[in-house]
């Protein structure tokens, strides 16, 4: 990543208008041309510097359900249990976090009814329970990390 | 809220993300059938409803060099939550800030935000720093550092036209 790379990925999250021509304006301001700038986000997508160009959903806006769970999982459990709930479509994160708590994953399904089904099939595949703790509120940040 | 069945084909061409040419909107247009203008004011409609929050880019933290991941939960007086909150969500460093329900007794915490960070020592400064300059001693909290991430991609919003979308 050069500092070009650097001044683009800030510009990208800050979001790009919608309009015919989405990329001018932040051509105008970096000085490069579109083409450099496509060609420039597909290689960072490649190298996998950014897991995704395109629209941010709010999906409870969209009529979705999504959901933070934690499960704690026996260390010797972990491997197994790891790819049981990756094998679920609807989980969409997954981390490993030093806690008694130690694996969190997002569950989010297209119908909101859906969410409590999917927890209670992780359950029932890996025989461990399931936390549920879905956003009662957001405190508004512009999400922002400077690179 | 519900989404028509255009908006819907419309979220399902788009949620892994936009074609990387010039005229993004022209090709999706091309692709669904209909007008490059279409698609465009009914993007800005999404936007303007909340559904799609902006166009922009997922960043993967570690690539860019945040190793330090930290998910700082707080366990606050329901009655403070707002304050706190809107407290936390100010603070340069902090990246999302969320209410969500405790799981009692094992879990008391009920504010989750989150910290990234270069490395660890440098998060946990930061911390100290804003719990320091704001009096926030007295709120029990806990820094769960993440360790790996297994899975990081975009949620399914809409199934694919292949797929039947019920409801």
């Amino acid at each position: 990543m050069d500092s070009i790379d650097r001044a683009l990925v800030n510009e990208l999250q800050d979001g790009l208008p919608v309009c015919r021509r989405p990329f001018d304006a932040i051509s105008n301001r970096l000085g490069i041309s579109v083409g450099e700038i496509t060609g420039r986000i597909g290689k960072l997508l490649d190298d996998r510097v950014l897991s995704r160009f395109g629209p941010m959903f709010n999906a409870e806006r969209l009529g979705g359900g999504i959901t933070l769970c934690a499960m704690q999982v026996p260390e010797a459990d972990f491997e197994r249990v790891t790819k049981q709930v990756n094998a679920f479509p609807e989980v969409a994160h997954n981390y490993a976090r030093e806690h008694d708590l130690n694996m969190w994953f997002v569950v989010a399904t297209e119908q909101p009814e859906r969410v409590a089904e999917v927890i209670a099939e992780i359950e029932a595949e890996t025989g461990c329970r399931v936390y549920d703790m879905p956003k009662r509120n957001e405190f508004y940040i512009g999400l922002k990390l400077p690179v | 809220m519900v989404l028509s069945e255009n908006d819907r084909k419309l979220v399902a061409a788009i949620q892994d993300g936009l074609p990387l040419v010039p005229h993004p909107y022209a090709v999706l247009a091309e692709t669904l059938g209909t007008t490059e203008a279409d698609i465009i004011e009914r993007l800005q409609r999404l936007q303007d409803d909340g559904m799609v929050k902006r166009m922009g880019v997922v960043v993967k933290h570690r690539a860019l060099g945040y190793h330090a991941n930290a998910m700082v939960v707080w366990d606050v007086p329901d009655s403070a939550i707002q304050q706190v909150g809107e407290l936390l969500a100010a603070q340069e460093c902090i990246t999302l800030c969320y209410q969500r329900p405790r799981c009692l007794p094992d879990w008391p915490y009920n504010l989750f935000c989150m910290i990234h960070g270069h490395e660890r020592k440098a998060v946990l400064r930061r911390l100290a720093q804003i719990i320091d300059a704001n009096s926030l001693g007295d709120i029990p909290h806990e820094v769960l550092f993440s360790l790996r991430s297994f899975k990081q991609r975009g949620a399914r919003y809409a199934a694919r036209p292949a797929r039947t979308a019920h409801g």
